[in-house]
């Protein structure tokens, strides 16, 4: 029997299987590459990018919970200009879409890096951090409100025309508000769910866990929330959807595409197990194999209701 | 790298303190003293993450049985902490781990013929063995173990047997000198002649105190640090440390699984 069409399109993104890592939970790609073929996986979504480099929260930044993690790192990340100088070598090595996640603290700095990632030949697309829970400026409130997400996601659609992602948080009310609003701003696709917020408490020190208090919740007991996101938000947004959170296996990453998504990110999973995507990349065309499907492109959104 | 390693043999080396052997890849010998391994417990979600443990020993395995076939192996020595570690403990031989490393930056051992003086406390000895494995060979060696109690004294006649002179000290008397184990370090560092070298591993306060013992005498320190880590490689970003200029105004992390676990003590913030 021949191999399966593994190949989706996420705006102009050619992936060569749905397959993408999440950001924060990947480094910059270069992390990983001795645990894992990333010529082997769709995409890869690199560490969230500011204009300027970022320290991050005080320690402890993470805790393990049932089922899953909380992390406050508070966006570490090295700025733009040691990223165009020290990972841009690597990212251009690899055959496969860079997808670069990048955030700021007011609209202006949101567009001002658009249009530096926008100027970068190997950046394949860009993903718009509208949802980060740790960062007491900027992020949430772009993430959390559908006017400032529409102007957020307006400006950087116009200082860039490579293809735009938009990474919804799921800590509102509605997210296919959000998610509208985003495409009518003129994104190419959304990608969700970010991290659930939520918070550890320790017992006998009567304290929070966390330095920071609270964090954002990932791993796979968050799958059954983001499964419903994505399926609500494929219902009414024309633009593809690619689906995350908790994703730890080619099943898991199925039942996303089923509930609507194009694509999917692997995130937690990759710290547990590095070459987790491409295991769920390789899993997934198995089972097209096993089950005779022989697009998996017949599979987004075909959940049976 | 990461491979799937079967367990040898698993056994409790004092209450709470268990001391595993298990196989390894022969590439695994290229292991330097004072990595560490992300050993997954299971392959279940709970625990979920990965647990970092310093590489006590590296070597080869030689089953007692007659017709049994060596094979490369490595020990991790750890404590009962949580539900992580429990599970741990509760592993027999012939279980199989699924294992990353060897990770991160080792001690540096410094010139032959130096004194080198190794500092543990508790289970922070767990990646010193390896290194004094490696100090014996060209310099002569002692250690400062110390602990709340005998109980805290790990494996102390293995360092022995290396021809590593012994100081132990316990906060309650109940084994060597009672007192805090830099104690036991001050008074040998006032009788030794020339710069010796200080390795240590243990609590954050002992590491603190031993940092600034080593910085009032302009000593090359090495510490060995641990950290909330979720991936061990340098990506999460969970296990970062301030670094010697850290302030809150212009913060200076180090990330401890990548950078570390290993730095110089006068690279380090110790304000906290």
């Amino acid at each position: 029997m021949t191999a399966p069409d593994m190949s989706v399109n996420i705006a102009g993104i050619k992936l060569r299987n749905p397959v993408m890592t999440a950001s924060g939970t990947f480094g910059y790609g270069e992390e990983f590459s001795e645990y894992v073929d990333l010529e082997k996986i769709g995409a890869y979504v690199t560490k969230g990018l500011s204009l300027k480099p970022k320290a991050g929260n005080p320690t402890p930044r993470i805790v393990e919970t049932p089922g899953g993690m909380l992390n406050a790192i508070g966006l570490q990340n090295v700025g733009i200009d040691a990223f165009v100088e020290k990972k841009l070598p690597f990212i251009r090595s690899v055959n496969t879409p860079a997808i670069v996640n990048f955030f700021g603290n007011t609209i202006d700095e949101y567009a001002e890096l658009a249009h530096r990632l926008d100027e970068l030949p190997e950046v394949a697309g860009m993903e718009v951090n509208i949802s980060c829970p740790n960062v007491k400026q900027g992020g949430i409130v772009f993430g959390t409100d559908p006017a400032c997400a529409f102007d957020v996601v307006s400006a950087c659609r116009k200082a860039t025309a490579k293809p735009l992602i938009v990474k919804l948080s799921p800590n509102v009310t509605d997210v296919t508000v959000m998610a509208r609003a985003c495409e009518d701003a003129g994104a190419d696709a959304l990608s969700l769910i970010n991290t659930l917020t939520g918070m550890a408490i320790d017992l006998q020190k009567r304290r929070p866990v966390l330095a920071n208090v609270t964090g954002g919740f990932s791993g796979p007991a968050i799958k059954p929330v983001a499964l419903r996101m994505v399926w609500q938000v494929s219902r009414v947004v024309k633009v593809p959807v690619i689906g995350i959170g908790g994703i730890m296996n080619a099943t898991d990453a199925l039942e996303f595409m089923l509930a609507g998504a194009t694509a999917v990110q692997v995130g937690t999973a990759s710290f547990i197990n590095p070459a987790s995507a491409q295991q769920v990349a390789e899993g997934m065309e198995d089972w097209l194999l096993k089950n005779h499907v022989t697009d998996v492109k017949s599979l987004i959104g075909a959940l049976e209701t | 790298m990461q491979f799937k390693s079967m367990i040898l043999s698993n056994f409790q080396v004092s209450p709470g303190y268990w001391r595993m052997r298990m196989t390894a890849p022969p590439e695994f010998a290229s292991a330097r003293p004072g990595q560490f391994v992300m050993v997954r417990v299971n392959s279940a979600i709970d625990p979920l993450l990965r647990r970092p443990f310093g590489i006590f020993d590296v070597g080869v395995h030689t089953p007692s049985h007659s017709g049994g076939v060596s094979q490369p192996c490595f020990e991790i020595l750890y404590r009962v902490v949580g539900k992580g570690t429990e599970m741990l403990s509760s592993l027999h031989s012939t279980d199989q781990l699924d294992i990353l490393g060897p990770l991160g930056k080792g001690f540096t051992v410094g010139e032959p013929g130096q004194d080198k003086l190794i500092v543990g406390g508790g289970v922070g000895l767990a990646p010193l063995y390896l290194l004094a494995r490696e100090l014996v060979k060209d310099s002569p060696v002692r250690l400062f173990a110390g602990g709340r109690t005998r109980d805290d004294i790990l494996c102390i006649t293995e360092f022995e047997r290396l021809g590593v002179e012994c100081y132990v000290a316990t906060e309650d008397g109940s084994l060597g000198r009672c007192g805090l184990v830099t104690e036991a370090l001050t008074a040998t560092l006032d009788m030794l002649q020339g710069r010796p070298s200080i390795f240590a591993c243990g609590p954050h306060g002992m590491l603190n105190a031993v940092a600034r013992i080593a910085g009032q005498r302009e000593l090359s320190c090495q510490v060995s640090l641990e950290g909330y880590m979720a991936c061990g490689v340098g990506a999460c970003l969970g296990c970062v440390t301030p670094g010697r200029d850290h302030s809150v105004e212009h913060p200076d992390y180090r990330c401890v699984c990548a950078e570390g676990p290993v730095f110089e003590s006068s690279d380090l913030g110790w304000g906290r």
